[in-house]
Protein backbone atom coordinates (compact mmCIF):
# COMPACT_ATOMS: atom_id res chain seq x y z
CA UNK A 1 0.00 0.00 0.00
CA UNK A 2 1.28 3.65 -0.62
CA UNK A 3 -0.07 6.46 1.07
CA UNK A 4 -1.12 9.92 -0.97
CA UNK A 5 -1.53 12.76 1.99
CA UNK A 6 -3.64 15.61 0.97
CA UNK A 7 -3.41 18.47 3.07
CA UNK A 8 -6.09 21.08 3.17
CA UNK A 9 -6.22 24.55 4.20
CA UNK A 10 -8.77 27.60 4.10
CA UNK A 11 -6.73 30.10 1.81
CA UNK A 12 -5.30 33.04 4.40
CA UNK A 13 -7.38 35.47 2.81
CA UNK A 14 -10.74 33.45 4.36
CA UNK A 15 -12.02 33.95 7.71
CA UNK A 16 -11.09 30.42 9.31
CA UNK A 17 -13.49 30.82 13.20
CA UNK A 18 -12.70 27.35 14.60
CA UNK A 19 -8.98 28.52 14.22
CA UNK A 20 -9.75 31.64 15.74
CA UNK A 21 -11.88 30.15 18.53
CA UNK A 22 -9.30 27.55 19.39
CA UNK A 23 -6.55 30.98 19.43
CA UNK A 24 -8.83 32.78 22.15
CA UNK A 25 -8.78 29.56 24.02
CA UNK A 26 -4.60 29.50 23.92
CA UNK A 27 -4.36 32.58 26.92
CA UNK A 28 -6.26 30.37 29.23
CA UNK A 29 -3.78 27.70 28.87
CA UNK A 30 -1.15 30.29 29.66
CA UNK A 31 0.39 30.61 26.28
CA UNK A 32 0.43 33.48 25.03
CA UNK A 33 3.13 33.20 22.40
CA UNK A 34 0.71 32.00 19.44
CA UNK A 35 -0.05 35.06 17.30
CA UNK A 36 -2.98 32.97 15.23
CA UNK A 37 -4.26 29.39 14.60
CA UNK A 38 -5.33 27.93 11.28
CA UNK A 39 -7.31 25.03 11.26
CA UNK A 40 -7.24 22.12 7.98
CA UNK A 41 -7.83 18.94 6.87
CA UNK A 42 -5.46 16.11 6.36
CA UNK A 43 -6.62 13.53 3.81
CA UNK A 44 -4.32 10.12 3.48
CA UNK A 45 -5.27 8.07 0.36
CA UNK A 46 -4.02 4.62 0.40
CA UNK A 47 -3.08 3.57 -2.99
CA UNK A 48 -3.35 -0.17 -3.96
CA UNK A 49 -0.69 0.06 -6.19
CA UNK A 50 2.25 2.75 -6.87
CA UNK A 51 0.84 6.14 -5.27
CA UNK A 52 -0.20 8.37 -8.48
CA UNK A 53 -0.03 11.82 -7.02
CA UNK A 54 -1.57 13.27 -11.04
CA UNK A 55 -4.34 11.35 -9.62
CA UNK A 56 -4.32 12.45 -5.86
CA UNK A 57 -4.02 15.60 -7.49
CA UNK A 58 -7.27 15.50 -9.50
CA UNK A 59 -9.49 13.42 -6.72
CA UNK A 60 -8.30 16.85 -4.55
CA UNK A 61 -9.42 19.57 -6.99
CA UNK A 62 -12.63 17.68 -7.90
CA UNK A 63 -14.12 16.76 -4.72
CA UNK A 64 -11.15 17.17 -1.26
CA UNK A 65 -10.68 21.12 -1.56
CA UNK A 66 -13.38 23.34 -2.62
CA UNK A 67 -10.48 25.80 -4.92
CA UNK A 68 -12.68 28.65 -4.08
CA UNK A 69 -12.31 29.10 -0.37
CA UNK A 70 -9.62 26.08 0.02
CA UNK A 71 -6.15 25.07 -1.19
CA UNK A 72 -4.49 22.15 -1.16
CA UNK A 73 -1.07 20.15 -1.25
CA UNK A 74 -0.13 16.50 -2.30
CA UNK A 75 2.84 14.37 -1.01
CA UNK A 76 3.49 11.05 -1.53
CA UNK A 77 4.14 9.86 2.20
CA UNK A 78 7.86 8.08 2.54
CA UNK B 1 -46.65 22.48 -13.28
CA UNK B 2 -44.68 20.40 -11.59
CA UNK B 3 -41.92 21.56 -9.04
CA UNK B 4 -39.69 18.59 -8.29
CA UNK B 5 -38.48 18.77 -4.70
CA UNK B 6 -34.96 16.46 -4.08
CA UNK B 7 -34.63 14.13 -0.76
CA UNK B 8 -31.01 13.68 -0.30
CA UNK B 9 -30.14 11.18 2.73
CA UNK B 10 -30.73 13.57 5.38
CA UNK B 11 -32.88 16.12 4.03
CA UNK B 12 -35.47 17.78 6.61
CA UNK B 13 -36.96 20.71 4.96
CA UNK B 14 -38.09 18.54 1.70
CA UNK B 15 -41.36 17.44 2.81
CA UNK B 16 -42.36 21.52 3.86
CA UNK B 17 -40.62 22.43 0.49
CA UNK B 18 -42.74 20.15 -1.45
CA UNK B 19 -46.23 21.63 0.49
CA UNK B 20 -45.30 24.81 -0.38
CA UNK B 21 -45.04 24.23 -3.88
CA UNK B 22 -48.35 22.46 -3.26
CA UNK B 23 -49.90 25.50 -1.59
CA UNK B 24 -48.38 27.56 -4.44
CA UNK B 25 -50.67 26.01 -6.75
CA UNK B 26 -47.86 23.62 -8.71
CA UNK B 27 -47.82 19.78 -8.19
CA UNK B 28 -45.45 19.03 -5.98
CA UNK B 29 -43.12 15.68 -7.24
CA UNK B 30 -40.71 14.41 -4.74
CA UNK B 31 -36.59 13.52 -6.65
CA UNK B 32 -34.81 10.98 -4.58
CA UNK B 33 -30.92 11.83 -4.70
CA UNK B 34 -30.07 8.41 -6.88
CA UNK B 35 -32.65 9.02 -9.18
CA UNK B 36 -31.28 9.27 -12.74
CA UNK B 37 -34.13 11.56 -14.01
CA UNK B 38 -36.50 14.59 -12.93
CA UNK B 39 -39.79 13.20 -13.81
CA UNK B 40 -40.98 16.09 -16.39
CA UNK B 41 -40.50 18.65 -13.63
CA UNK B 42 -40.96 22.23 -14.47
CA UNK B 43 -38.96 23.48 -11.65
CA UNK B 44 -36.63 21.91 -9.10
CA UNK B 45 -35.85 22.67 -5.27
CA UNK B 46 -33.11 21.90 -3.50
CA UNK B 47 -34.48 22.03 0.01
CA UNK B 48 -32.36 22.29 3.72
CA UNK B 49 -31.26 20.10 5.91
CA UNK B 50 -28.06 18.80 5.79
CA UNK B 51 -27.04 15.82 2.33
CA UNK B 52 -24.94 12.83 3.16
CA UNK B 53 -24.42 14.29 6.60
CA UNK B 54 -22.37 16.37 4.46
CA UNK B 55 -18.96 14.89 5.91
CA UNK B 56 -16.46 16.76 3.63
CA UNK B 57 -18.15 20.26 3.22
CA UNK B 58 -21.76 20.81 3.13
CA UNK B 59 -22.72 19.85 -0.50
CA UNK B 60 -19.44 18.64 -1.75
CA UNK B 61 -20.48 14.74 -1.80
CA UNK B 62 -24.12 15.17 -2.79
CA UNK B 63 -23.34 17.31 -5.70
CA UNK B 64 -22.05 14.04 -7.58
CA UNK B 65 -25.40 12.37 -6.92
CA UNK B 66 -26.97 10.83 -10.14
CA UNK B 67 -30.14 13.36 -9.54
CA UNK B 68 -27.23 16.55 -9.48
CA UNK B 69 -25.97 15.36 -12.92
CA UNK B 70 -29.26 15.87 -14.70
CA UNK B 71 -30.31 19.30 -12.86
CA UNK B 72 -26.89 20.82 -13.47
CA UNK B 73 -26.93 20.46 -17.48
CA UNK B 74 -30.69 21.27 -16.80
CA UNK B 75 -30.20 24.31 -14.66
CA UNK B 76 -27.63 25.51 -17.68
CA UNK B 77 -30.56 25.18 -20.03
CA UNK B 78 -32.28 27.21 -18.26
CA UNK B 79 -34.91 24.93 -15.80
CA UNK B 80 -35.42 27.34 -12.50
CA UNK B 81 -33.50 25.97 -10.10
CA UNK B 82 -33.76 27.08 -6.02
CA UNK B 83 -31.33 25.80 -3.63
CA UNK B 84 -32.66 26.84 0.45
CA UNK B 85 -30.23 26.63 2.94
CA UNK B 86 -27.91 23.01 2.33
CA UNK B 87 -29.62 23.70 -1.06
CA UNK B 88 -27.45 26.61 -1.90
CA UNK B 89 -24.31 24.96 -0.29
CA UNK B 90 -24.95 22.01 -2.95
CA UNK B 91 -25.18 24.70 -5.84
CA UNK B 92 -21.87 26.43 -4.79
CA UNK B 93 -20.33 23.23 -4.97
CA UNK B 94 -21.86 22.53 -7.81
CA UNK B 95 -20.44 25.62 -9.46
CA UNK B 96 -24.09 26.44 -10.64
CA UNK B 97 -23.69 29.84 -8.53
CA UNK B 98 -20.16 31.22 -7.04
CA UNK B 99 -18.99 31.25 -3.93
CA UNK B 100 -18.94 29.01 -0.76
CA UNK B 101 -20.93 29.10 2.62
CA UNK B 102 -18.98 28.66 5.73
CA UNK B 103 -19.09 27.85 9.28
CA UNK B 104 -20.44 31.11 10.91
CA UNK B 105 -18.16 33.65 11.74
CA UNK B 106 -19.62 33.39 15.29
CA UNK B 107 -19.25 29.79 15.20
CA UNK B 108 -23.12 29.15 16.95
CA UNK B 109 -26.01 27.88 15.08
CA UNK B 110 -28.48 30.56 14.36
CA UNK B 111 -31.96 30.16 14.20
CA UNK B 112 -34.83 33.10 14.19
CA UNK B 113 -37.33 34.64 12.10
CA UNK B 114 -35.12 37.34 9.67
CA UNK B 115 -36.24 40.75 8.54
CA UNK B 116 -34.40 40.97 4.05
CA UNK B 117 -34.08 43.20 1.79
CA UNK B 118 -35.15 41.88 -1.78
CA UNK B 119 -32.51 43.19 -4.43
CA UNK B 120 -32.88 41.85 -7.48
CA UNK B 121 -36.60 40.80 -8.89
CA UNK B 122 -35.62 39.47 -12.08
CA UNK B 123 -35.28 35.75 -11.44
CA UNK B 124 -37.73 32.94 -11.85
CA UNK B 125 -38.04 32.61 -8.25
CA UNK B 126 -38.26 36.38 -6.85
CA UNK B 127 -40.44 38.03 -10.10
CA UNK B 128 -43.61 38.32 -7.40
CA UNK B 129 -41.87 40.82 -4.98
CA UNK B 130 -40.82 44.49 -5.47
CA UNK B 131 -37.66 45.60 -5.35
CA UNK B 132 -36.86 46.95 -1.86
CA UNK B 133 -39.15 45.14 -0.61
CA UNK B 134 -38.91 43.99 3.48
CA UNK B 135 -39.98 40.54 3.99
CA UNK B 136 -39.51 37.98 6.85
CA UNK B 137 -38.56 34.56 6.45
CA UNK B 138 -36.80 32.27 9.16
CA UNK B 139 -33.20 30.98 9.09
CA UNK B 140 -31.49 28.43 10.41
CA UNK B 141 -28.09 27.64 9.92
CA UNK B 142 -24.82 26.60 11.22
CA UNK B 143 -23.12 27.25 8.07
CA UNK B 144 -24.50 30.12 6.23
CA UNK B 145 -21.52 32.94 5.76
CA UNK B 146 -21.39 33.59 2.49
CA UNK B 147 -17.48 34.02 1.09
CA UNK B 148 -16.21 34.70 -2.20
CA UNK B 149 -13.33 36.76 -3.21
CA UNK B 150 -13.96 40.50 -3.46
CA UNK B 151 -13.56 40.42 -7.62
CA UNK B 152 -16.70 37.91 -7.22
CA UNK B 153 -18.50 39.99 -4.90
CA UNK B 154 -17.86 42.90 -6.82
CA UNK B 155 -19.09 41.43 -10.01
CA UNK B 156 -22.57 40.12 -8.00
CA UNK B 157 -23.12 43.56 -7.24
CA UNK B 158 -22.64 45.39 -10.46
CA UNK B 159 -24.53 42.87 -12.34
CA UNK B 160 -27.60 42.69 -9.89
CA UNK B 161 -27.38 39.35 -8.51
CA UNK B 162 -27.25 39.96 -4.90
CA UNK B 163 -30.61 38.46 -4.47
CA UNK B 164 -31.74 39.39 -1.12
CA UNK B 165 -29.72 40.93 1.48
CA UNK B 166 -29.90 40.25 5.74
CA UNK B 167 -31.51 43.85 7.75
CA UNK B 168 -31.26 44.55 11.22
CA UNK B 169 -28.14 42.01 11.79
CA UNK B 170 -26.24 39.91 9.89
CA UNK B 171 -26.89 36.11 11.43
CA UNK B 172 -24.11 34.26 10.09
CA UNK B 173 -21.27 36.95 9.10
CA UNK B 174 -21.93 36.34 5.81
CA UNK B 175 -19.52 38.94 3.32
CA UNK B 176 -21.32 42.49 2.47
CA UNK B 177 -24.90 40.44 4.32
CA UNK B 178 -25.71 38.58 1.41
CA UNK B 179 -28.58 36.39 2.06
CA UNK B 180 -29.04 34.90 -1.86
CA UNK B 181 -27.72 35.07 -4.95
CA UNK B 182 -28.38 34.63 -8.66
CA UNK B 183 -26.71 32.80 -11.84
CA UNK B 184 -26.58 35.29 -14.89
CA UNK B 185 -29.69 33.94 -16.14
CA UNK B 186 -31.68 34.59 -13.26
CA UNK B 187 -33.40 30.92 -13.42
CA UNK B 188 -30.83 29.61 -10.60
CA UNK B 189 -30.95 31.08 -7.00
CA UNK B 190 -29.57 29.83 -3.66
CA UNK B 191 -31.03 31.43 -0.53
CA UNK B 192 -29.80 30.94 3.21
CA UNK B 193 -33.36 31.67 4.69
CA UNK B 194 -36.02 29.29 4.44
CA UNK B 195 -38.81 30.42 2.41
CA UNK B 196 -40.53 27.30 2.85
CA UNK B 197 -40.77 28.04 6.52
CA UNK B 198 -43.05 31.09 5.46
CA UNK B 199 -45.96 29.63 3.95
CA UNK B 200 -49.01 29.70 6.11
CA UNK B 201 -50.24 32.47 8.44
CA UNK B 202 -50.45 30.07 11.24
CA UNK B 203 -46.90 28.92 11.17
CA UNK B 204 -45.26 31.63 9.74
CA UNK B 205 -43.43 33.80 11.40
CA UNK B 206 -44.24 37.30 13.30
CA UNK B 207 -43.92 40.22 11.22
CA UNK B 208 -44.18 38.12 7.68
CA UNK B 209 -46.25 34.93 7.69
CA UNK B 210 -46.28 34.35 4.45
CA UNK B 211 -43.37 35.89 2.54
CA UNK B 212 -42.03 33.23 1.69
CA UNK B 213 -44.96 31.96 -0.76
CA UNK B 214 -43.95 34.60 -3.26
CA UNK B 215 -41.04 32.15 -4.07
CA UNK B 216 -42.92 29.74 -5.17
CA UNK B 217 -45.65 31.74 -7.39
CA UNK B 218 -42.88 33.49 -8.92
CA UNK B 219 -41.60 30.09 -10.81
CA UNK B 220 -45.06 29.31 -11.25
CA UNK B 221 -45.48 32.78 -12.72
CA UNK B 222 -42.32 32.62 -14.60
CA UNK B 223 -43.56 29.18 -15.81
CA UNK B 224 -46.50 31.04 -17.43
CA UNK B 225 -49.28 30.05 -15.00
CA UNK B 226 -51.44 32.60 -13.93
CA UNK B 227 -51.79 33.54 -10.02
Amino acid sequence: MARVVVDVMLKPEILDPQGQAVANALPRLGVTEVASVRIGKRIELEFTGEPDLEKAREIADKLLANTVIESFDVRVEK
Amino acid sequence: MKIGVVTFPGSLDDGDARRAAGLAGAEAVQLWHADADLKGVDAVVLPGGFSYGDYLRCGAIARFSPVMEKIIDAANGGLPVLGICNGFQVLCEAHLLPGALLRNSHLHFRNRDQKLKVENTSTAWTSGYTEGQEIVIPVKNGEGCYQADEHTLDALEAEGRVVMRYLDGNPNGSQRDIAGIRNEAGNVVGLMPHPEHATEALTGPFGGGVDGLVMFTSVLASLGVKA
